[in-house]
């Protein structure tokens, strides 16, 4: 099941690589956002450090919308789901092979913004264990949540401005963990970390092996 | 020679059966309906007259009364469609369909109510209608989400399509109440401020207590009486629009 | 506004909105029921 899943993700990202949606349009989004933030809340008013945490995580979910609408729109158009679903891949695979591929483009825009944020904010990204824990434990859930709303978007016939509604809910408690974490880790807030990170772990969790498992249903009815 | 046949969906005719009966009520239904409508009654009676003012929340406990009312209903309610949404995957009868997103739909009316009140209380209390307080934020955070259900409903699409995906996140939005609960209140709970459930006394005093628990019977009462009207609604609805497409179906027959 | 105001809009607006919600159910329940045949009504 893992090499299908594999084989699915590396689909995902060789088709992503060549199109280059994610490198020529999400993340230039990803560090307009972050320009318009500054825009926004005025840099010399000393927020902008303050806010980092929670912006950047912000940022990751409005780009993580955008990347699950474009992973999802790519089986549309050609069909590519159903060719899957015959193709004998167990559901299972299919979903992982997708959660992965998300993750990958996830985790390379984190890196951006965080650099982008770093020159621009001037923030100090500190407590490195915690922040590496925590941005993981996060784009897992959203990974893992992200996939299944994309399917249900994919079912329900490109229903693009519902993705946002149903899947942004969903991952309030992934931003209110994420920022907490991180504000601990930069050292602006007190406190232990690794709390949040055990909520996002659970989340993870539970939203993956949701994800799995529902995935079937999901794609059979055609 | 062609058919006429009428576009509109037209009553049947009984032919000497017993007369249709024209409404979603039933005896039962009627039954409960009494009983809900006195015990609002009652409730507004004691809640709003005869009930003394809290030693600590003063009158606003009279809020409380239906504020605790409403959320514990909304909850019934998601969990009902979180059982419907898992049956209906595993049979995959119209029933459980309908019956999720009836309960989903009353369950967000009553968390909208929930965050009104709530809002009510606050405006005496804190002197603002909103805080980031744990319970309101919350509320509001599923509110949305189970909004997100019902926008789902209503996009166009073939009814087992819809059933399905509606099952999918009825179970995937079930599941994220107690994770944003902790979330949420990890998060605020962390600021003493005057939570709407924290400082409800425990040592009520006896005609508070009598008053709390009648409102919640009361309320749980009104929420199954409306379910039920609601899912037969939705089941006649199916019906009728079923009926709508056999009659167009039949008509384009016709004409061939 | 006094918190008697406040306390009543709570009651008021509540008790309204399930009254009218109350209403549009059994209404629009009234109008299907006639387009329906009495063999559909099975409820469960």
């Amino acid at each position: 099941m893992i090499r299908d899943a594999a084989l699915v993700a590396g689909k995902d990202l060789r088709l992503e690589w060549r199109s280059r949606v994610g490198i020529g349009q999400v993340l230039p989004f990803a560090v307009l956002c972050v320009l318009l933030f500054a825009f926004a809340l005025d840099p010399d008013r000393n927020i902008l450090e303050r806010a980092t945490a929670g912006l950047f995580w912000m940022i990751v979910l409005f780009a993580a919308v955008l990347t699950v609408q474009r992973t999802f729109a790519v089986e549309g158009d050609d069909g590519v789901l159903d060719a899957l679903r015959l193709s004998g891949l167990s559901p299972a695979s299919i979903y992982l092979g997708k959660v992965a591929a998300l993750i990958a483009q996830l985790v390379v825009l984190e890196v951006v913004l965080a650099v982008a944020m770093a020159v621009l904010y001037d923030t100090t990204f500190r407590g490195w264990l915690l922040v590496a824990g925590i941005a993981g434990l996060a784009t897992l859930g959203i990974a893992g949540a992200g996939a299944s709303y994309g399917v249900v978007g994919l079912r329900l016939g490109g229903a693009e401005t519902l993705l946002p509604l149903l899947l942004l809910p969903l991952l309030a408690p992934v931003l209110i963990a994420a920022t907490r974490g991180f504000d601990i880790a930069f050292g602006r807030a007190a406190g232990p970390g690794w709390p949040w990170a055990a909520l996002l772990g659970i989340f993870a969790v539970v939203y993956l092996g949701l994800g799995a498992i529902l995935f079937r249903p999901l794609m059979e009815d055609a | 020679m062609t058919i006429q046949q009428p576009v509109e969906p037209v009553p049947p005719t009984s032919g000497g059966r017993v007369a249709a009966s024209t409404s979603t009520s039933s005896r039962g239904t009627r039954i409960l309906g009494f009983a809900v409508l006195a015990g609002l009654v009652a409730l507004v009676i004691f809640g709003v007259f005869i009930s003394p003012p809290d030693a600590e929340l003063g009158e606003t406990i009279r809020i409380l009364y239906m504020h605790v009312p409403t959320v514990s209903a909304a909850y019934v309610a998601f969990v009902v469609t979180a059982i419907a949404s898992g049956m209906y995957l595993w049979r995959r009868s119209e029933f459980w369909d309908l019956l999720g997103a009836s309960s989903a739909e009353l369950g967000v009316l009553f968390f909208a109510l929930t965050i009104f009140n709530g809002m009510m209380w606050g405006k005496i209390t804190w002197g603002v209608f909103w805080r980031w307080e744990p319970r309101l934020t919350t509320t509001t955070v599923l509110f949305l989400t189970y909004l997100g259900y019902l926008a789902v409903r209503q996009v166009p699409s073939n009814v087992r399509t819809r059933g399905t995906v509606s099952a999918v996140i009825g179970i995937l939005a079930v599941v994220n109440i107690p994770i944003t609960h902790k979330a949420v209140d990890w998060w605020r709970g962390l600021h003493q401020e005057k939570t709407i459930f924290g400082t409800v006394d425990p040592d009520m005093r006896g005609t508070q207590l009598f008053t709390a628990y009648l409102a919640l019977v009361v309320f749980l009462g009104l929420f199954v009486w409306l379910l039920i009207h609601r899912f037969r609604l939705a089941w006649l609805t199916e019906r009728a629009e079923d009926r709508g497409l056999d009659t167009a179906i039949a008509e384009r027959r016709a004409e061939a | 506004m006094s918190s008697t105001a406040y306390i009543a809009a709570a009651w008021v607006g509540t008790f309204v909105t399930i009254a009218a919600y109350a209403a549009w159910i059994l209404r629009r329940g009234r109008r299907m029921s006639k387009l329906v045949d009495e063999s559909d009504r099975r409820w469960m």
